[in-house]
């Protein structure tokens, strides 16, 4: 029984905190590039939305993905043409993407409340997926393999290969990467379209895995925490995991209280947690360390060629 | 036959930004292995015209040849691909990350960083440079930095290689290496484009020299046939003008006067000030020599007011004690102050001129009225600093940030100085500034002295005390001498007094003290 408990409540806390996890990759991408775009809670919710509908239409959840993917891409090219060829304020656009994601997400997905789709299957046969202990390795949606593995293809990427080394540096520095020779404008838009394409999977992963259905700001702030656990993660891709997991289980928190009535505090104050402990931490995070020396030197100041 | 052809010529480039000619018609020739300079004051195209070389300028017109072949650089990776390499004068290093990966960033072959630690390694070893290619950049000093910019360069096997005033951050040692491997480098074949407007070195390094002036050629010459002060006429376009001092002075009474100012010492790398004297008369130019953090930046602020004073009578001004008034009540009465930091400190470098003029002239300038700020009384102040000290700039709208070194000193200097201060203080007047604009800077000195203000200049050029003050005094950890006339003293007792980085003599009678207990 407690055994059977604590699996149930390891697989919640891995699901739940998958789309933070993939949201926060990408966002990390974008910040190393140097950009802050704080609209990922708007990218989430296009993709949400964009996944949903594609899979309501083809009956095919794989091009919900895909088309959540691009959808999220394509949004985050609004910002990318506003903050990176025009030079225009990364907090002011990035807030305005969130407000404008909220918006056209909420007018796309009109027609599509109150439907259910069905949702994704394992992509391993039910003897590994059902069994009441190996499903804590085999028993998520594919998405959730998905997201690891890009997280620990992103680590990679940025550490050990030359174009993440590259990345880093056009974040770092972007004045010495250009007069190097590196297109610091065109990098940065490959990584803000990365991050969008990474949010909007993340936010499919909602109307298509945690609740098969489309509703109005369903990703309800989870954006926000992504963009925290980067801060907490301290730019580092294997701490994005860690920081991920502990997010989820204080969500996974919250349902339990909700669902059992052990209510020693109210679910609302379960449900509030990840947002204070996204507070604390980063208020810890920045008395601890004043210099913010962890955070690319060159994160939200705009770089503009001649 | 191969020596016959020029590495790089340049015949009749062209390139024009809004409102600026930065190279008019510009013909340069470097030969194989030849060290040349290129010489000209602050604005006088030399940094555009490298980064045509370098590609990250496109020229507007004009003709680039390679070994004799016809060549348009369209950026800096064909630069570097055909041989050409440059060292930047503000690095182009990434802080945060190793010197290694800093060197890969510079390459454009990819080579495994294991691969390439071998590779660094072996051209240190060669050119006898130290390095330690794991080290963090962060953690280098300032020679070390630029040596991660030449290895970089190196890995290249330059043909050309462009050195954008080198020397300017390094100490003498640190020179010294510099130009040993330059001159290795040449040995082997490479040019080397060495942009500076250092005089001495130039003579010391280079086989020609061409110097720019206005974006435009006007002489190519042989350094080793040239004296220092004839290129510095050359890159001015006129005589160098020796600072008129006028006939001898009849100075008048005291006018400034400090008693006994002490000062805690704050923070780790703070001086105390310890029982500071000294008195200026009307008219009267002071100097205060001194090794650099001594005390300098701490009588400065004392000065100017930014730290307040224990008793308001330890600084007075007409016998008014302002000791315990703030900047902003200090420039009020006629205490104006130009403290050495050009950005951040004596102005704002994302202000325009006239903001920055309005900062610290509004109150004698007479630019405020019920509160309000008068912009057209603003403008026109801001304008006639522009005007009379020749200030470069496309008026008072353009940023304090966007001028040249030279230039935006000569306006803070002119901004204090047309108030018509009753004492100005200047710390490093002309740190980092032309010849042209020092020795502008220097007769706007002496022309407020002649009017009757009394001038405190602080300074570690001694050459420079020398032929501005009346009289000097020297600071030293913290402690003032006694004021000397200038000519009653020789440089070396000066020096006695500076006493080194770690010297103990603060004064004559320390001096005699420590010869009588010998």
């Amino acid at each position: 029984m407690t055994a059977d408990f604590i699996i149930s409540a390891l697989v919640t806390v891995v699901g739940i905190s998958t789309p933070i996890l993939l949201a926060a990759t990408g966002e990390l991408v974008v910040e190393k590039s140097g950009v802050l775009n704080l609209g990922v809670e708007g990218m989430m919710l296009i993709g949400a939305v964009t996944g949903f509908a594609v899979t309501f239409t083809t009956f095919n959840p794989w091009l919900g993905v895909l088309a959540a993917a691009l959808a999220g891409a394509a949004v985050s090219m609004v910002f990318a043409v506003l903050v990176l060829s025009l030079g225009s304020n990364q907090v002011a656009t990035g807030l305005a993407l969130t407000i404008l994601g909220i918006g056209l997400s909420t007018l796309i997905g009109a027609g599509f409340v109150g439907i259910i789709v069905a949702p994704f299957t394992s992509i391993f046969p039910d003897w590994l997926a059902k069994d009441p202990f190996l499903r804590i390795v085999f028993g998520y949606s594919p998405l959730v393999y998905l997201a690891l593995a890009i997280v620990f293809s992103v680590g990679w990427f940025l550490n050990k290969t030359h174009a993440g080394l590259v990345l880093r540096a056009v974040g770092e520095n972007d004045i010495s990467a250009h007069s190097i020779g590196y297109s610091v404008i065109g990098i940065r838009y490959a990584a803000v379209a990365f991050g969008g394409a990474l949010a909007g999977i993340a936010g499919s992963y909602f109307s298509m895995v945690i609740t098969p259905m489309w509703a109005e700001q369903m990703t309800a702030g989870r954006g926000w925490i992504a963009l925290a656990l980067v801060v907490f993660s301290g730019w580092k891709a294997g701490r994005l995991v860690v920081g991920a997991y502990l997010f989820g289980l204080l969500m996974t928190l919250e349902l339990y209280a909700k669902a059992t009535g052990f209510s020693v505090f109210p679910s609302q104050f379960w449900a509030s947690m990840p947002y204070v402990m996204a507070i604390v931490v980063l208020a810890i995070i920045s008395i601890r360390n004043k210099t913010g020396s962890e955070a690319p030197a060159c994160l939200g100041k705009p770089f503009m060629s001649n | 036959m191969e020596t016959s052809v020029a590495q790089l010529e340049l015949r009749e480039i062209c390139k024009s930004f809004p409102n600026v000619v930065a190279n008019d018609h510009v013909n340069l020739t470097v030969n194989p292995g030849e060290i040349h300079a290129l010489l000209g004051e602050n604005g006088a195209g030399k940094s555009t015209l490298v980064k045509m070389i370098y590609g990250i300028v496109a020229p507007d017109s004009g003709q680039m040849f390679w070994a004799g072949d016809s060549v348009s650089i369209s950026n800096p990776k064909a630069a570097r691909k055909l041989g050409i390499g440059m060292v930047f004068q503000h690095f182009s290093l990434f802080e945060a990350m190793t010197v290694l990966e800093n060197i890969a960033l510079g390459l454009d072959r990819k080579t495994s960083l294991r691969d390439l630690k071998t590779e660094v390694l072996a051209v240190l070893n060669d050119y006898g440079l130290q390095l330690d290619p794991d080290r963090v950049v962060s953690t280098l000093s300032v020679g070390e930095r630029q040596r991660v910019e030449i290895v970089r360069a190196l890995l290249l096997d330059p043909k050309l290689l462009i050195m954008d005033e080198p020397t300017s951050v390094l100490t003498p040692q640190e020179v010294g290496q510099l130009f040993e491997t330059l001159r290795k480098l040449a040995a082997k074949g490479c040019s080397i484009l060495y942009i500076s407007h250092k005089l001495q070195e130039i003579v010391a390094l280079c086989d020609t020299a061409t110097i720019l002036r206005g974006g435009r050629v006007v002489a190519t010459c042989n350094p080793r046939n040239e004296t220092s002060r004839s290129m510095a006429e050359l890159m001015i376009g006129a005589n160098l003008r020796e600072v008129v001092k006028g006939d001898r002075r009849n100075l008048g009474d005291i006018k400034f006067e400090v008693s006994n100012l002490t000062l805690q010492k704050v923070g780790d790398f703070g001086t105390a000030l310890e029982g500071i004297n000294f008195s200026v008369r009307s008219g009267e130019i002071l100097g205060i020599a001194g090794v650099a953090g001594n005390g300098q930046n701490e009588l400065m602020e004392a000065l100017g007011g930014e730290v307040l004073a224990g008793a308001p009578n330890v600084i007075c001004l007409d016998h008014k004690g302002l000791g315990r008034l703030g900047p902003i009540q200090r420039r009020a009465l006629g205490l104006g102050a130009v403290p050495e930091e050009r950005h951040g400190h004596a102005a704002v470098s994302e202000f325009s001129l006239k903001d920055n003029a309005i900062l610290t002239a509004r109150t004698r300038m007479n630019m405020v009225r019920m509160s309000l700020i008068e912009n057209a009384k603003a403008n026109a102040y801001c304008d006639q600093i522009i005007k009379t000290f020749a200030v470069k700039s496309q008026g008072p709208q353009s940023l304090a940030g966007s001028l040249s070194g030279g230039n935006l000193q000569k306006f803070i200097m002119g901004r204090e100085i047309l108030q018509d201060p009753e004492v100005l203080i200047v710390s490093q007047p002309t740190w980092g500034v032309d010849a042209g604009a020092a020795s502008a800077i220097h007769q706007a000195i002496v022309d407020l002295a002649a009017k009757g203000s009394a001038m405190v200049i602080i300074s570690q050029d001694l050459d420079e005390l020398l032929t501005l003050c009346d009289s000097l005094a020297v600071i030293n950890l913290g402690r003032l001498s006694p004021t000397f006339k200038v000519g009653d003293v020789s440089i070396d007792e000066i020096g006695l007094l500076m006493g080194g980085v770690h010297g103990e003599q603060g004064s004559k009678g320390a001096r005699a003290e420590a010869v009588n207990a010998h």
